[in-house]
Formats: C-alpha cells, structure tokens, sequence
C-alpha cells in the first residue's frame, strides 16, 4: 500500500496568508498545493492555501465554496467554521467565493470505488483515500453526490480551530498575558480581567502569526452550534424576494437574450431567417450559437418573442426518433458485448436460475428532466479581454474552463460569480448554459448579457435522467430470497456527462449499477449485472443518480417476493440484511409507522429501503384508493447520517428528496415524438403541488459509521415504497413509472 | 404607460402586451416576482394587484387596472410581513426560487380567508409549484401566520 497508505493518512496542514488589513486561513493541500485563489485580489506572493475564513478590521467572513441550491450548505459550512472559531453565525458574512481548483471536492469520488459502502476494511478505506488524488487532480469543485458535508466537516473546522489559535496568540501578545489564560467567546478574546478584544481588532497581528499545521478539533460534546438545527443564513433574504439568483443579475447597460436551440438534441442549424425578428421591438441582434440561434434584446420578453418569429430549419435528430426505439434499445443492451459491469456475485445464481420455480419479473423507468424552479440562464460580459460570468451553478472551475474554450481567455483570468441557484438537482453541473450566454456575449463584445432560456427551451433541452430497465430473477426459500440475480441496462450517466466535460470517461460507469450492487443484504447467491446501452438523448446526474431508479427495481421486487411467499416484506428483508445501521433505520419506520396495525379497506402501506451515498434510508409510504384515485396520506423516513449537524436541515432535506421521488414516480416522464421532447411546459410534465404532498414525519439516526450528506439519499426509496403501498391497497403491481400512465391519481 | 408599483409610481415605454412580470423585472428591476413558465402553471411571478394573487407572466401590462405589490412591497428583511416571518420561524426555503410567489400566494389567501383549512390551503396553494416540494412546512407556516394574525 505505501504510498497510497502515506496519503490517506497524512495530517492536515493549515495556513494563514496576510490580506487586506488581515488574514485568511485555510487549509494546504498535499504535494503540489493549487495556488489560493484569493491572491491576486489580496496581496502578491502568497501562495497556496485553500482559504475557508478571512478575519478582517472590517469583519468576518467565511467561504462557503459550494453552490447553495437548497439544501442548506452554506449555513452548514458556515457553522463548521463557526464552531472552532467561536463566533455566531449571524455576525459572520459568508461568501461562496470564486472558482478554483484549490476548493475541489475530495469526498465526491469516494463511492466510486468498487468496494461496499458498508466495508470499512483497510483495503477499502485506503482505496477511498487513494479516489482524493484523482479527484484532486481532476480538479472538481464540484457540488454533488451529497458530498459537501463529509468533505467540509474536517477541513472547515481545522480552518477555524487555526485561526482561533492564532488570534488567542495574537491577543496574548497585544496584553501581554499567557495564552493560557485567555478565553474566546463570540468572535473576541477574553483576558482574565475580563477585557476584551475583539478577532477583528487583531487580524492584522494574526498575520504574522504561523498557525498550528493540525490544530485539535473541539469534542461534538462541547458543540454550540453543530448538532443543532441552525437559521439559515440565506433564509431572511429568500422570503424577502433579496436573495440575488443568477436569473436576477442586473448590470448597467445590461441586454437581455433568449436561446433557440435545435429542438433535436446534438443537431445543428441548417438554414434561418432572421428578418423578421430583426424588424421586432426591442431586439437588438440575432448571433448564432452551439446548434443554434440567440436573439439579443432589451428585455428578455422582446428576446422570447424575436425568438419564436424566427424561422429555422433544423438538422435532423441523431438518435431514435420515438420513446418506444429508445426503450427497444434499452431491452436489446442485455447481451455479453454491453455488460458493463458485475460488482457483485456471491454464491452462484446460475444453478439455481436454471432450476424450477424462478420469479422473473422486468420494471421500466423513463428519462426524466431535472425541471429546476430556476430556468437555465447565465450572465456574461466579455470586454477588453476579460469575461466575468454570473451563472448558479454546480461546478464553477468547469464553467470557467467551457468559457475559456469559447473565447481563447485563459480559465484562471475568467470570473466566475456563483448566486443562489433555483434549484440544481444534477442539471446545474452540466455547463451548456454558460456556454451559450457566452457565446451571446462574443456576439455583444461590450456589453453585459443576460441570457434567460424560455421554460420549453429549458425542458427540452436538458440533460436527462437515463431511461432504464431492470430484469430481476430470485428463487425463493423458506420465505426468503436464496438467489437474486438483477440486471440492469442503462446509458451511462458519469461517462456521458464526464465525456462532455473533458474528464477521463473510461472504465464502467458507475451509476447504471449503483444503488442495486451496493446494498447491504446478505442474499446467499447474488449477482448484480450492468449493461451499457449506447446513448441516446443526452443523460446525466440526476438527484440520487442511479439510485432513482434501481432502488424501484429492486425494493419492489423484493415486496413482490415477500407477498407471494406469504410473509411480510420487511421481516423478510431483516433476514437477509445485518448491517447495523441499516435494520435500525428499517425498525425505526416500523415503529414510525404502526407497520403492521390494521388499516381501513382500501388503504395501504408500503416499505422500502436503499443505502445510497453511504446513508441508509428506510421509507414507509401510506396511500388510500378514493373515489378520485390514489391518494398519498402519509410518509414515514428514517436516515442514518452518522453525524447530524443540523437536524433541522437533515429534517428539510429528506422531506424535499422523498417529494422528488414521489412527483417523478407519480407525474413525470420525458418522451419523444419524432424526435421531439414533448413535455414542453409544466401543463405536461407537471410536479407534485401542494394538494398532492403527504405530511411527513422523519426520524435522524447516528449509528452509521461516518458523517454522510442528505441532499440525495430521500429520493431512492419513495417510488418503490409508494408501488409497494399501492400494490396493498388495491392489488395492482406497478412495474413501470409514471404510475399515473396506469391508475389515476387524487 | 404608468405603472403604480409598491407605492410608487413608473413611467413605461414597453409594447402593451408585455407581460408585467417582464416589465417589474428588466425595464422595472424588481427581480422579486421570478420567472418559471410563462404560462401561468407554477406561480412564480405571483404579484398582488389592489391585494389578490395575480400571475405576473400573463397579465399583460396594458390590461394592469390597480396597484401593484410584488414581493419586495410585502415587507422588508428588517420589517417583514407577518407571513414572511412565519416562513423564517418554520425554515420553509431551500432554494428560495418559488418562494416570493408562495409568500404573495399565502397572504393573499388569508387576507380573504383568515383560518384557512387544510383544504382551504390545497385549494389556494396548488397553483404554485415548489421543485424543492417545501409543502409541508408551506402548510405549517400558513397556519402560524394565520395564528399571529389573529392575535394582532
Ligand atoms: S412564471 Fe408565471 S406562473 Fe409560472
Ligand atoms: S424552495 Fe426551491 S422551488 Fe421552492
């Protein structure tokens, strides 16, 4: 192991660098450290350090360099660094900071490596370590993969221990006492007579200081603010209408540009017509774009309109032209040319696959879109040479590199300004958006542009949850599944996203098998199969990847077996599963929930289960079958984080992820007629609204054996619970989704 | 064209049939009311005109007869509506996007509806979509504020 062991083990070393009438502190990579990109707006000559907190004579401000898109990063990055640091939350000003390499995102790749989530062996520990060198290296600062949270949780508190320490010793030489004797207490130091000083006050003396390369950590037992839920910082000005989202970017002599885009995914423009767009109001200029058209204007109404009047035609589509195709194409992947991957076989299925009694059972999936709240957009100015962009989004250092292909300016001279997003949920890691607008702005060398995509560009042009079909074989024993064998045939979401995106896209894509392979049962005989279909419409990560879909195979399979073995489904599954943490998560629902006590007639219950991004999840849904259809009248979650750091925030997350789980499995499906997206508005790929949302009750648990991120793990088990419900109800099995295609809903 | 917008009044130079959405956020820059759909299904760009809910994105500006209050006239981070600090207390946001709508939505209905049922709030709150699917603590925060109404 030798020199992978030495990286995985190496100690945290901190830093400090001088700044404007103070200093930052951060944390120093290992080997050759990126530089800190707060340099050059700072002083010269300082180099290398990741900085996560600035003291100030002006104030405190911390860097949250991950994108806020609901799920209440900053506030918990924040609070990690405000915990050492001893100061408030609310007397801090917290910055996501600008793009660069120095903040990637070493936590992201640690699943993919071939090892259980539930190993924690040697040889899998320092494989994951081994995956913060590629992820250095591939430079990703990244937000996603629920992975910000074990990422920050020790270099953002190192961050603040160091600059505790160092403004203790500050203070100790200002007064002339020994440090010892000195206490901290909201963002001043405290002498023992009872003077205080203020960080602020000493941050120019705390330059000079060197900080301590591996300060010690607070113990959770004395935490004042972590493990507590939190307001969040960015709250007041979200229900106040000031939070600034990317689509809000106002600059002076700001236009205003709208996309047309090749309705046919990946094609090109043939021929247009702009004239009479160019005659219309307000429109200042057609440019042509990446398999398109945009038009400029003085308001981005004016844009949408000069958009729709222009006439193009259009290269046809390079792929399939209907969904049934792109499903066929799904069900011919199953072959020895496509297999992908088998992360797991133990046992051996085959001899008993080929013996009596098999179940075999087939469930579908359909692409899905992200539909963020938010449109895409993006602002861009490029003048003199230099481009700044506003745009939300999920990787600024991607964005930066996509602009720099655009314009020929080196990535690091680029300006990347990351607002609130309007949601993410995977699409905002794709950089299409940024591209464009800044082709906009070659096109209006000179002036800002703010290009805004209509709702139908939006739908129908984006980067799609992958269309896909599980074929699931299990011979039954005494009650209990003796072998499972799940093949999975999917595009490959990581490999197709990385290709676009200049990252090495080799080796099997993880996600068509995650979420399935990975789980903790114990099946005596269990193979897990992936197939990778050639892609089609364009796929990408999309809120709990692989997860949204394999977790509906495979939980309602096993619902399905335990019905026709006549036992109950969640004793059958805690036969067949020992991990700790994942039967406590199961128990608590089954508590939650009454599992087992009698329900009116055509009421129903169902369960199920998924350890996705290291978090076991476990799930019970409560339907009724009205007069107007099915309707969800409760919702149970149990989640196991390891370490909650803000139960409030935990509480918000899984209640959003199991609704995203539940629209997409109830409403929402992409299909193509000839080639065309047909969902083109909310009208036709409606989402779960207010009459249709469960009240929800979550249980936080922290027997797992690391601290874990909750953006994602709610969303696996809501389908499969729900069919399982359903199928409880009224004895329809659902096997494909949107479950609205088959029964109504209320 | 004049504009009567939180108390205060805006000359328009903009073709009639903009919608007001378009005119509050690039001629008027108010970015409060946000855009989603343009077509009156999600309820983003909800405004209030002389107080009720109203879908900015498809009202054109020409046929805007009262006054308008977008999200930035409800209340202000230091002084903030009664819903909007029902909204703080129960942590309703996560990305924020659909919430100014949400916020107009919820006041309009108890201006005209102070004890909104269950039902009641299903009925009134359908119209707009949260992605993030902040519903039950929308729910939650329409009663308290309904609660602190009716003590005030
Ligand atoms: S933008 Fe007006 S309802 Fe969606
Ligand atoms: S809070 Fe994100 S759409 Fe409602």
């Amino acid at each position: 192991m030798g020199r992978i062991a030495k990286i995985a083990r190496r100690t945290f070393l901190l830093g400090s660098v001088a700044v404007i009438g103070g200093v930052a502190f951060g944390y120093w990579k290992y080997k050759q450290p990126y530089g800190n990109p707060l340099d050059d707006r700072l002083t010269d000559g300082e180099a290398s350090l990741t900085p996560y907190v600035k003291v100030a004579s002006d104030g405190i401000t911390i860097i949250t360099p991950r994108a806020e898109m609901g799920q209440g990063v900053h506030t918990t990055l924040a609070a990690m660094v405000a915990e050492e640091l001893d100061v408030e939350l609310n007397a801090v000003k917290i910055e996501h900071g600008p793009a660069s390499y120095a903040y990637y995102n070493e936590a992201v790749l640690e699943e993919a490596v071939p090892f259980l989530p539930t190993d924690h062996g040697m040889v899998a520990e320092t494989m994951r370590g081994f995956t913060k060198v590629p992820a250095k290296f591939l430079a990703l600062q990244i937000t996603g993969g629920s992975s910000t949270t074990p990422d920050g949780f020790v270099k953002m508190r190192k961050a603040g221990a160091a600059a505790r320490t160092v403004l203790v010793q500050a203070a100790a030489q200002k007064l002339g006492v020994s440090e010892s004797n000195l206490k901290t207490e909201n963002g001043h130091v405290i002498a023992p007579d009872g003077t205080k000083v203020a960080y602020t006050e000493l941050a120019t003396l705390a330059a000079s200081i060197e900080p301590p390369a591996d300060p010690d950590l607070q113990p959770q037992s004395e935490w004042r603010l972590l493990g507590k839920s939190q307001p969040r910082v960015d709250m007041v000005s979200k229900v106040t209408g000031t939070a600034p989202f990317g689509v809000d970017t106002q600059l002076d002599d700001m236009l205003y540009a709208t996309v047309r885009v090749n309705p046919y995914l990946g094609a090109g423009v043939r021929s247009y017509d702009a004239s009479e767009t160019l005659g219309m109001r307000g429109v200042k200029k057609v440019v042509e774009v990446t398999n398109g058209l945009a038009v400029i204007a003085t308001n981005t109404w004016y844009a949408m309109e000069g958009a729709k009047a222009l006439e193009v035609e259009w290269k046809p589509a390079p792929y399939p032209l209907t969904t049934d195709e792109h499903f066929a194409q799904v069900a011919a992947s199953f072959t020895d040319e496509r297999q992908d991957s088998q992360n797991r076989n133990e046992g051996d299925v085959e001899p008993l696959l080929a013996g009596g009694n098999v179940t075999e059972i087939e469930y579908r999936a359909p692409y899905l879109a992200h539909a963020t709240m938010e449109p895409m957009n993006a602002t861009a100015w490029l003048r003199d040479g230099k481009l700044d962009i506003w745009a939300g989004n999920q990787n600024p250092t991607l964005a930066r590199q996509f602009a720099s292909n655009v314009t020929g300016i080196p990535a690091e001279e680029i300006e990347i300004h990351t607002p609130y997003l309007g949601g993410g949920f995977g699409r905002r890691g794709e950089m299409d958006y940024v591209q464009l607008a800044v082709e906009v702005a070659k096109g209006m060398e000179g002036t800002p542009v703010k290009t805004t995509w209509s709702r139908e560009e939006d739908q129908c042009h984006g980067f799609y949850r992958p269309i896909s079909i599980g074929r699931i074989k299990a011979v039954m024993e005494d009650g209990a599944p003796k072998a499972i064998d799940i093949q999975l045939a999917a595009p490959g979401a990581i490999i197709d996203a990385f290709s676009r995106q200049g990252l090495p896209a080799a080796g099997p894509d993880g996600s068509i098998p995650m979420a399935a392979w990975d789980q903790p049962y114990t099946f005596p005989n269990y193979r897990v199969t992936a197939y990778k279909v050639p892609t089609m419409l364009p796929v990408t990560f999309w809120r709990s990847v692989g997860g949204s879909q394999n977790a509906f195979f495979q939980e309602s399979a096993l619902d399905e077996l335990a019905h026709a073995a006549g036992v109950d489904p969640i004793e059958m599954r805690l036969k067949s599963l020992t991990h700790g943490p994942s039967r406590k998560v199961i128990e608590a629902v089954v508590e939650m929930s009454n599992w087992g006590s009698a329900m009116p007639v055509g009421h129903g219950r169902g369960m199920a289960f998924c350890l996705a991004f290291g978090v076991p999840t476990a799930e019970v849904i409560e339907v009724a079958n009205t007069e107007d259809g099915i309707k969800v009248t409760k919702a149970f979650a149990a989640v196991d984080v390891g370490v909650a750091l803000d139960p409030g925030n935990i509480e918000a997350q899984v209640m959003g992820g199991l609704n995203y789980g539940l629209s997409a499995a109830i409403l929402s499906q992409i299909t193509l007629d000839n080639g065309e997206v047909e969902q083109t508005n909310f009208h036709n790929y409606d989402a779960m609204r207010m009459y249709q949302a469960p009240s929800i009750e979550v249980k936080i648990l922290e027997n797992a054996e690391k601290i874990r991120g909750i953006g994602e793990p709610g969303t696996p088990p809501a389908a499969p619970a729900l069919a399982n419900a359903i199928f409880a109800a009224t004895g329809t099995r659902l096997r494909e989704m949107p479950f609205s295609n088959f029964v109504d809903f209320a | 064209m004049r504009l009567n917008v939180n108390g205060q009044t805006h000359e328009v130079d903009v073709q009639e049939d903009m919608p007001l959405l378009w005119v509050l956020r690039d001629e008027l820059n108010y970015t409060g009311p946000k855009f989603g759909c343009g077509i009156a299904m999600c309820g983003a760009c909800t405004v209030h005109i002389d107080g009720v809910a109203t879908r900015s994105c498809t009202l054109q500006v020409g046929d805007v007869d009262g006054e308008v209050t977008t999200i930035e006239g409800l209340g202000t981070p230091d002084v903030q509506h009664i819903v909007q600090q029902a909204w703080v207390e129960h942590q309703v946001a996560q990305c924020g996007y659909c919430q100014p709508g949400q916020i107009m939505q919820a006041s309009s209905l108890l201006d005209a509806n102070p004890e909104p049922t269950d039902d009641d709030i299903d009925v009134a709150m359908s119209g707009n979509l949260c992605r993030c699917a902040t519903y039950p603590r929308i729910r939650a925060a329409i009663h308290t504020a309904a609660a602190k109404m009716k003590e005030a």
